[in-house]
């Protein structure tokens, strides 16, 4: 192998390794990712740790178990003359693997119960975002930021231009050629993201206009059905600034794979600033055409064009 | 036999009739109709087949080429609607009808005709399903989980809906008709504690079949009533509820999840003891495992719907109860090593997929405990971590426990051997494809991609594309099992004696291979060394 083979290879093996053990604020899928990313919210830990774990208990189990079975493969040979013998019990080894897997489930099943807990405390929220699944975009209301009610910032975020003009059946574009910067974007893009303040409880709403949806941005650890007559709830805390990308993923009819979700999570001075700006747009929508008024297609179609990044 | 005839039968007891039409389409006897079942189940594994196929192709690699994402969304449907109620339950209550009898020593299954009903719904049920594809509003598409408000968007709902009917009608009374069978035609002194294994496992799975098929049946009469009678079961605009609908259908979909993977307990355990020429280890402990596992399938369901936003202590209930399956699984898979040590083993075909199918099942299992979660099931649910699981523990293990079964029985069927060269390149062959179009796909889940989905970001392209190349492979790796088959029915020269295997126990290894059109007309003497898990009272 040349040196440059070597430096190849090792640079594949960091990439590999980087992936599997996650980098620092990873957030969007990476080529030849292996493992869950950690995320990007103080709850989203809660099933990185668990995969990691249960992976972890997988693994022992299924080398004792998978070691025995090859060891009695190559030892109990016929052709190594192997003779059979004629036992068909023994109590003291049923009940010991029968009480392991119980103590290891308990433990399991402890840390789990834990992370659910938490998970379903929605109270003390600081913000309310009232998410809308329609086929096949979504709709963000602002309902509420540090106790005081928003009126009238809402609109629909659906698939970037770029992408949607890529995904067509024979459109001869390349799916590669679909950035923002150096990210690839493709199918993973909106024309208008979803602006959230960092450190910041946020509340959601979650609901469905048609049929069931599912809100989820790995970054964020959950997803959650978006169910029509039916409001679920969900919170999320991002502690570091950034864009999180993630898909709708529950079926919901031809253009399921292309109704992708962006939140851009600011610090709170960003935050405030943009929630300024956008209700001072809707309060005189007249004066600011090209700005998202509450459900105005046209306006969400011009700004189509302009990709979003995290600012 | 002479003393063996009654009045009634004495025209053509010794033989098949002589008939094409009067042999197939009007047969009453087991084996018949058990093939009858098994070809069914062929021909629907590779009708499912091509369109895994043609979905693997659209995933290459990103961007669409082949097809538009609807009719990905009805390739998607219709292989899993085909794979489950056409190939795999067909093939399981194929081998139940060719073998209780035998194991049991019973003349023929306990109602004939009922048998040859329950097996020529089949084909009309499928024909009307799969004419869909042929329709103005094309197939199914919103999954064969069918969830409504998007299922009743589709054109063909009415289709699907008595073709599952249909479905239903012919396994409950194949489940009639195997719970009968078994109950009350067992030779004197095939005491129930004495059965084989895989015939304990199909008379559980006949009462999981006759307890969950109405519900399936009720949930998709819903469907249809909301779609063209107006009714609002699962409309919320209408004081309906959608996640009612979710309930119902996995309060039936859980067992019928064990509906096709206890059989391929039962095979396994048959096939394993044959070849480490040992008993089975712990009979009675996977009698009971088996029965546990069926009762624990009722109340389960709900972990298939964690991501819905049920209250928290019906998610916590719903994970205790799942993470309890792992114990009596754990003591299968404990009991078949325990099995091979201290055997004699040699590794013909059967064996070499027995052997994958604990080991590739078991990885089935542990994404299963690790799926059980609720946390990391909020990461892991709907995307491709979940297509590796269910595939692991369908393919690799109710699968693979099939083509077991099809190479140990086979010889007894047809009175030939088959190729075990050639049976050994095809096990060699699917363990590495198989392996090659799954695995990664677990990485594709953990990453982020999720399930149904026709196109893809860039950075699940590599996966992707190893996954598809595994997927072909595999797929032509069938091929081979089919050129095994044909030459072991009409082509071999070997002929199979009637124990087949050296190390096999059990009745239907008393009979001549291959098997004659009727066998234990007179009730067989049970010597109890002879029954396929040795010894059970020591």
């Amino acid at each position: 192998m040349t040196s440059g083979g070597i430096r190849r290879s090792f640079t594949a093996w960091a990439t590999l390794a980087l992936a599997l053990f996650g980098g620092v604020a990873q957030a969007d899928p990476s080529p030849y990712q292996l493992n869950m990313e950690r995320g990007a919210s103080t709850w989203s830990q809660v099933p990185y740790d668990l995969n990691n774990i249960s992976l972890g208990v997988c693994v022992v189990i299924g080398i004792l178990v998978f070691g025995a079975m090859f060891i009695a493969m190559f030892r109990f040979r016929k052709s190594r003359g192997a003779v059979a013998e004629k036992w068909s019990h023994n109590t003291m080894l049923e009940v010991v693997w029968t009480t392991i897997p119980v103590i290891i489930l308990i433990v399991l099943a402890y840390l789990a119960t834990g992370g659910i807990t938490s998970w379903s405390d929605t109270t003390g929220s600081q913000m309310t975002v009232k998410v809308t699944g329609y086929q096949w975009k979504w709709r963000y209301d602002y309902v509420d930021y540090l106790g005081k009610p928003i009126s009238k910032v809402g609109f629909m975020s659906k698939l970037d231009t770029q992408s949607d003009q890529t995904r067509q059946l024979d459109s001869g574009m390349d799916p590669y050629a679909v950035k923002v910067g150096d990210e690839n974007t493709y199918l993973l893009n909106v024309d208008k993201p979803l602006v959230v303040p960092v450190d910041t409880k946020i509340r959601f709403v979650i609901t469905g206009a048609d049929v069931i949806h599912s809100w989820w941005v790995p970054a964020l650890g959950w997803k959650l059905d978006a169910i029509p007559g039916i409001i679920n709830a969900a919170w999320t805390n991002i502690t570091v600034p950034g864009t999180y990308r993630g898909q709708c993923a529950e079926l919901c009819g031809q253009d399921h794979g292309f109704m992708p979700i962006v939140v851009v999570a600011k610090s709170k001075a960003d935050f405030a600033t943009w929630l300024a700006e956008q209700e001072a747009q809707s309060a005189a929508p007249a004066a600011a055409p090209a700005a998202a008024s509450t459900a105005a297609a046209p306006a969400a179609a011009e700004t189509a064009a302009a990709p979003a990044t995290a600012k | 036999m002479s003393h063996a005839a009654t009045h009634d039968q004495h025209d053509d007891h010794h033989g098949a009739p002589k008939s094409f039409f009067q042999r197939w389409c009007m047969s009453t006897n087991h084996k018949d109709i058990g093939t009858l079942y098994l070809v069914f189940a062929l021909v629907m594994f590779f009708i499912g087949g091509s369109f895994a196929m043609l979905i693997r192709a659209e995933l290459f690699k990103p961007g669409l080429q082949l097809m538009q994402p609807y009719f990905f969304n009805q390739l998607t449907t219709m292989h899993a609607l085909v794979m489950i109620f056409g190939a795999i339950m067909p093939a399981f209550v194929g081998l139940g009808n060719w073998m209780i009898p035998l194991m049991v020593g019973a003349p023929d299954m306990a109602l004939p005709r009922m048998n040859n009903l329950s097996f020529w719904i089949l084909p009309f049920a499928f024909t009307l399903m799969l004419s869909t594809l042929f329709m103005a509003g094309g197939g199914p598409a919103g999954g064969w989980t069918m969830y409504p408000p998007l299922s009743l968007q589709s054109d063909s709902l009415a289709y699907v809906v008595f073709a599952i009917h249909l479905m239903g009608i012919s396994s409950i009374m194949g489940a009639i008709n195997i719970i009968a069978t078994i109950l009350n035609m067992r030779a004197p002194g095939m005491e129930l504690l004495k059965m084989p294994v895989f015939v304990w496992s199909w008379l559980i799975t006949a009462f999981l079949l006759i307890a969950v098929m109405p519900v399936l049946a009720g949930a998709v009469t819903m469907l249809l009533t909301d779609k063209y009678f107006g009714t609002n079961f699962f409309n919320p605009g209408g004081g309906g509820d959608p996640v009612l609908y979710q309930h119902i259908f996995w309060f039936f979909g859980h067992p019928e999840v064990y509906i096709m993977i206890l059989p391929a307990f039962g095979i396994i355990s048959e096939i394993i003891p044959t070849f480490a020429r040992k008993p089975i280890f712990g009979y009675k402990a996977m009698v009971f495992a088996i029965a546990s596992i069926a009762f624990l399938s009722f109340i389960v369901w709900a972990h298939h719907m964690f991501a819905v936003g049920l209250p928290m202590g019906a998610e916590i209930f719903f994970m205790y109860a799942t993470m309890l399956i792992a114990v009596p699984t754990g003591v299968k898979v404990f009991n078949w090593v325990s099995t091979m040590w201290g055997g004699s083993m040699t590794f013909e075909t059967p064996m070499l997929f027995a052997i994958a199918f604990v080991i590739l099942f078991t990885i089935g299992g542990f994404s299963g405990l690790m799926l059980a979660l609720v946390p990391a099931d909020f990461q892991y649910h709907d995307t491709y971590f979940v297509v590796a699981h269910f595939h692991y523990v369908l393919v690799t293990g109710a699968l693979f426990a099939i083509i077991a079964a099809t190479y140990y029985w086979l010889p007894k069927w047809s009175g030939r051997m088959y190729s075990e060269f050639w049976g050994k390149m095809h096990f060699w062959n699917s363990v590495i494809w198989v392996n090659v179009l799954f695995f990664p796909q677990h990485f594709l889940g953990l990453a982020g991609m999720p399930r149904r989905i026709p196109d893809y970001n860039v950075a699940f392209a590599n996966f992707n594309m190893i996954s598809s190349i595994g997927g072909f492979l595999f797929g032509a790796s069938q091929l081979i099992f089919l050129g095994v088959l044909i030459h072991g029915v009409w082509f071999s020269k070997k002929k199979a004696t009637d124990r087949v295997w050296e190390g096999a126990k059990g009745l239907e290894w008393t009979v001549p291979s291959p098997a004659p059109h009727h066998t234990f007309e007179v009730p067989p003497v049970i010597h109890d060394d002879e029954l396929a898990h040795g010894h059970v009272n020591d």
